[in-house]
């Protein structure tokens, strides 16, 4: 491996699967990186002045912006290499799924449209992590949040989370994937193939949160791992349109499974929410269903 | 050279000679034609630079910021809400100390809606650690672009050069141009060997606790400081091409005058135009048109004014619940006169003109000296219905 360009000189919590995914992406190429990072988890915990994690050059400058910040970056390159510069760099953005899916979305999807040359890495943790949890276009049906909490009259979050790929996809961009931190060298791999490409690609990695899921900080990969067999995160990606399902559970495990080794789902197994366990898994079967349809897929 | 152009042409046309390595532009009315114009040069081949047109003025800074941090020359310009949209970003800019320059075409902010004049979009963000520069006229929007390029660069500090919407903006005056030779040999090329793609990058925007953060606002004003004796050492630099001299502010008729008004932008002209008839009937009236609104000249416009009797401060935009931005600060340059003429600031008179594209006559000017002149207080709304 070449020279470290993520250290552990950074405050992200123990069992915290946002530096997998940040290792995992810087070490799938060999070629000069600058790195874009929105403001969350991973920004607060790894740059902080005057130290930081960080060897090689990034920038941070606020929530909502990291891929038109990107954009600029990018442009600045394209008008160097024009008048001779010899280096060749990568442009890679990390975001969590608030600065993606919700607040960054329209700023992201306008960076998506003009087909900059940047690959950008959604840290999904379902949830605004860095802020104490609370919920978010990706935070999942039936979880409990600090603003959709749990009570007498609510089981949580009443919505389905949002479709982020889908959203990516209908900009035709040449790639996009889902991977998780269960599975390591098929996100490398992803991230390899989607720095070997031009364009905007996109990376979609679900992240297990110890502090807001609630979990046994042991079991961060475990739970990465569980949510890629019940099908509720499946891995698959979106070559130029093509679908291509990376890995079939011969049989998907239920999705209790997943739930109940998180206290943010500590509720639903109360008899009385058992309708959203029930939600939960028929929206998995149905979107397994629709993606396997895409994927020209059978069985 | 003179042309006959417009006020946002004459900024396109600067920053043409300018040459920003990366231009981002969203329209807004009435700043659009700067961006317009620009896409033209781009699209004609009479420029390098690489455009991004982007979906939201929130991303159009932000991708400046980008741009400007990485190490190029980057601009961009906009107006009103689209400035209040960019809000967030414009004090990113400031803080990661980036020497961006953006024209603003000044527009009242919504609401109600209006997409005409007035200087509440700027006043915004007076506290935003940008340099702001307004202009009387095309010539100075041109003149200033050029200015505040090479002053951002030599400071750090991003600067915005205000000129009225559609009053200056879409009026054709003739405008006088240096050569693109002499443009180039002024400004430069900005290469930042820090900037991310730089030979020595280093990264932009690190997370600040209180134990390092007062002292990077520290920093910041300190760079704030500079860019005031800047201002004037890069004017003086310009001067030697144009032939035009560029300070904090024109003194207009002011060292006899018995009264006086201070404002800004184009309205300058108009109470030039009312001075010159006043005098000819032996009134001692006069002007001072500031430039320079941040950083302030507070000691120099002391200096100024400090023989004057009574001042009337002519803001175009309200700080609601308090004095007017440009009133408050003039009152606050003369507090500290001891035994002068004023010795309070009861002479000093605040009217706010113009809000919403409202039209500014000279006859409401000679109102306002009239009254100033019989000791009386100047109407507070001028022009407003009652």
């Amino acid at each position: 491996m070449s020279e470290q360009k993520f250290t552990s000189e950074h405050s992200l919590c123990q069992g915290c699967a946002v530096p997998i995914v940040v290792n995992a992406v810087l070490n799938s190429t060999d070629k000069q990186v600058v790195v874009g990072i929105a403001t969350g988890c991973l920004e607060v915990a790894s740059t902080q002045y005057p130290g930081g994690a960080w060897k090689v050059p990034y920038i941070h400058s606020l929530f909502e912006n990291i891929a038109p910040t990107m954009a600029g970056v990018e442009a600045a390159y394209k008008a160097l290499r024009k008048e001779g510069l010899k280096k060749e760099l990568k442009f890679i953005a990390f975001a969590g799924d608030g600065a993606t899916y919700d607040i960054g979305l329209q700023a992201f999807s306008g960076v998506l449209e003009r087909g900059h040359d940047i690959l950008y890495v959604c840290y999904d943790n379902e949830g605004y992590m860095n802020t104490g949890g609370q919920r978010s276009g990706a935070t999942p049906h039936g979880a409990n949040t600090t603003t959709q909490p749990a009570g007498k009259e609510s089981y949580g979050k009443t919505q389905q989370r949002k479709n982020i790929m889908e959203i990516v996809a209908a900009h035709n961009i040449p790639y996009a994937a889902q991977a998780s931190t269960a599975d390591i060298p098929d996100l490398m791999r992803k991230a390899r193939k989607a720095l070997e490409m031009k364009g905007p690609r996109f990376l979609n990695v679900l992240c297990p949160c110890i502090a807001n899921w609630k979990y046994d900080p042991k079991e961060t990969v475990n739970v990465a791992r569980l949510a890629v067999e019940t099908g509720f995160w499946p891995l698959y990606e979106i070559e130029n349109g093509n679908y291509i399902i990376n890995y079939q559970p011969k049989q998907r495990i239920r999705i209790e499974e997943f739930l109940k080794l998180q206290k943010r789902f500590a509720h639903l197994f109360n008899q009385k929410n058992s309708h959203a366990i029930a939600e939960l898994q028929a929206n998995i079967d149905r979107e397994w269903e629709r993606l396997k349809a895409k994927c020209g897929v059978s069985g | 050279m003179r042309q006959p152009l417009t006020g946002a042409e004459a900024v396109a046309e600067a920053m043409r000679q300018l040459k920003p390595d990366v231009v981002v532009a969203y329209p807004i009315t009435p700043q659009t034609p700067i961006v317009e114009k620009y896409a033209e040069f781009v699209a004609d081949g009479k420029v390098q630079t690489e455009m991004i047109p982007v979906e939201s003025e929130h991303s159009a800074l932000s991708a400046v910021v980008g741009a400007s941090a990485a190490g190029v020359r980057a601009m961009t310009a906009t107006s009103s809400v689209g400035l209040a949209l960019m809000w967030e970003v414009v004090n990113a800019a400031s803080g990661l100390g980036l020497p961006i320059v953006m024209n603003v075409v000044n527009r009242a902010l919504s609401a109600p809606i209006n997409i005409h004049c007035d200087h509440s979009d700027s006043m915004g963000c007076r506290d935003a650690g940008w340099v702001q520069i307004y202009c009387e006229n095309g010539q100075e929007a041109y003149d200033f672009t050029i200015l505040a390029t090479k002053l951002a660069e030599s400071c750090a500090v991003p600067v915005m050069v205000m000129q009225d919407g559609f009053i200056t903006s879409h009026s054709v005056e003739s405008v006088d141009f240096l050569d693109d030779h002499k443009v180039e040999a002024f400004a430069g090329k900005y290469r930042n060997p820090n900037g991310l793609l730089g030979d020595n990058p280093q990264s932009v925007g690190p997370f600040s606790l209180p134990n390092s953060f007062f002292e990077f606002k520290v920093r910041q004003e300190q760079r704030m400081e500079k860019a005031k004796s800047m201002f004037l050492s890069v004017g003086k630099e310009l001067e030697k091409l144009t032939g035009r001299t560029y300070s904090f502010f024109e003194e207009y008729h002011l060292k006899d005058a018995e009264a006086i008004i201070v404002t800004m932008s184009s309205t300058a002209g108009t109470v030039k135009a009312a001075v010159d008839k006043m005098r000819q009937n032996g009134k001692k009236v006069g002007l001072l048109k500031l430039n320079l609104f941040r950083p302030f000249p507070y000691r120099e416009i002391r200096e100024a004014l400090k023989h004057v009797k009574s001042i009337a401060v002519l803001d175009r935009s309200f700080s609601f619940g308090a004095n007017a931005p440009l009133h408050g600060e003039i009152t606050n340059s003369l507090c500290e006169i001891k035994n002068s003429v004023h010795g309070t600031a009861a002479n000093i008179h605040g009217s706010v003109f113009g809000l919403g594209g409202r039209d500014m006559f000279e006859k409401d000017v000679e109102n306002v000296f009239d009254a100033l002149l019989a000791g009386k207080e100047p109407e507070k709304f001028i022009g407003a219905k009652a």
